[in-house]
């Protein structure tokens, strides 16, 4: 049995390593969630204090981080459902390549205009084109 | 007439029937297949979470706590809030239950961890239950 003092990197190929990134996704994600339920639970203590909290959201760096939660996010989910297909779809085993492209592609193509989005207004005040 | 071994029937009993009848629960099995289930009920919480919150209109920039009153104002988004914190609660917690079974391998540390883990989940999920239930918009 491979451990972790005997080491557990094989080389696995694609298969491998879509599974290593969705593990460490899937990690962050969850430990963003245990603090993300406590900041909303703020919203029971004041809503200065819930306000106060989430401005540091709103803040260049955080914004920054926050695209890359949903890139975590979404790749976690686009190749979740590419293991279902594997799972329960007769043709996943066979076509579960062409699937990690198709992940890979699609998490471009959606990734690309949500980062424009959710970065434009930091850009713009950081850059003075906006008030 | 000859006397070479034909092959005929060998009573091979299956691999680990012996354990797999009685003693063994379908614990894991049913933990595999909730991933699935909860994974892609999630795909559209989640992702609908995210682009309502931090994409469209403005994203986390409009964000207040007037913002949050407006929503669970709806019992749809109280709903949608309460079915995404349990489901997301218990998929990650499963999840990190079985990476700290692959990673740890005392049994000590196995044991601990894991029991910080559903510490601190079954924590966060009673405090984000009630505090969707008890939300008061006109507090302070």
């Amino acid at each position: 049995m491979a451990t972790m003092s005997s080491g557990t990197l094989y080389r696995g190929g694609e298969g491998m390593w879509t599974w290593v990134v969705h593990r460490i996704a899937g990690v962050a994600v969850f430990f963003f969630l245990l603090v993300h339920v406590l900041d909303t639970a703020l919203v029971r203590v004041s809503p200065q204090l819930y306000d106060q909290v989430i401005a540091s959201y709103k803040t260049p760096i955080v914004n920054l981080l926050e695209v890359g939660l949903v890139g975590a996010v979404l790749y976690h989910a686009l190749n979740g459902v590419r293991v279902i297909l594997v799972d329960f779809w007769a043709k996943g085993p066979r076509l579960q390549r062409q699937m990690t492209w198709v992940v890979g592609t699609v998490w471009v193509v959606l990734m690309l205009p949500g980062a424009f989005f959710m970065l434009k207004h930091t850009v713009e005040t950081m850059f003075g084109s906006a008030a | 007439m000859s006397t070479t071994a034909q092959p005929g029937p060998v009573n091979i009993p299956a691999p680990r029937s012996s354990q797999r009848s009685s003693q063994r629960s379908n614990f894991e099995l049913y933990s595999w297949l909730f991933m699935r289930v909860s994974g892609l009920v999630l795909v559209f919480l989640v992702l609908g979470h995210l682009l309502i919150m931090n994409v469209l209109d403005g994203g986390v920039q409009r964000i207040n706590f007037a913002f949050v009153a407006g929503r669970w104002s709806s019992p749809f988004w109280q709903v949608w809030d309460l079915l995404m914190l349990w489901l997301a609660m218990l998929h990650g917690t499963n999840g990190m239950r079985t990476i700290i079974n692959d990673y740890a391998e005392r049994d000590q540390t196995r044991f601990w961890l894991k029991m910080i883990l559903y510490v601190a989940a079954g924590f966060t999920i009673i405090l984000g239950t009630l505090v969707i239930f008890t939300f008061d918009p006109n507090i302070g």
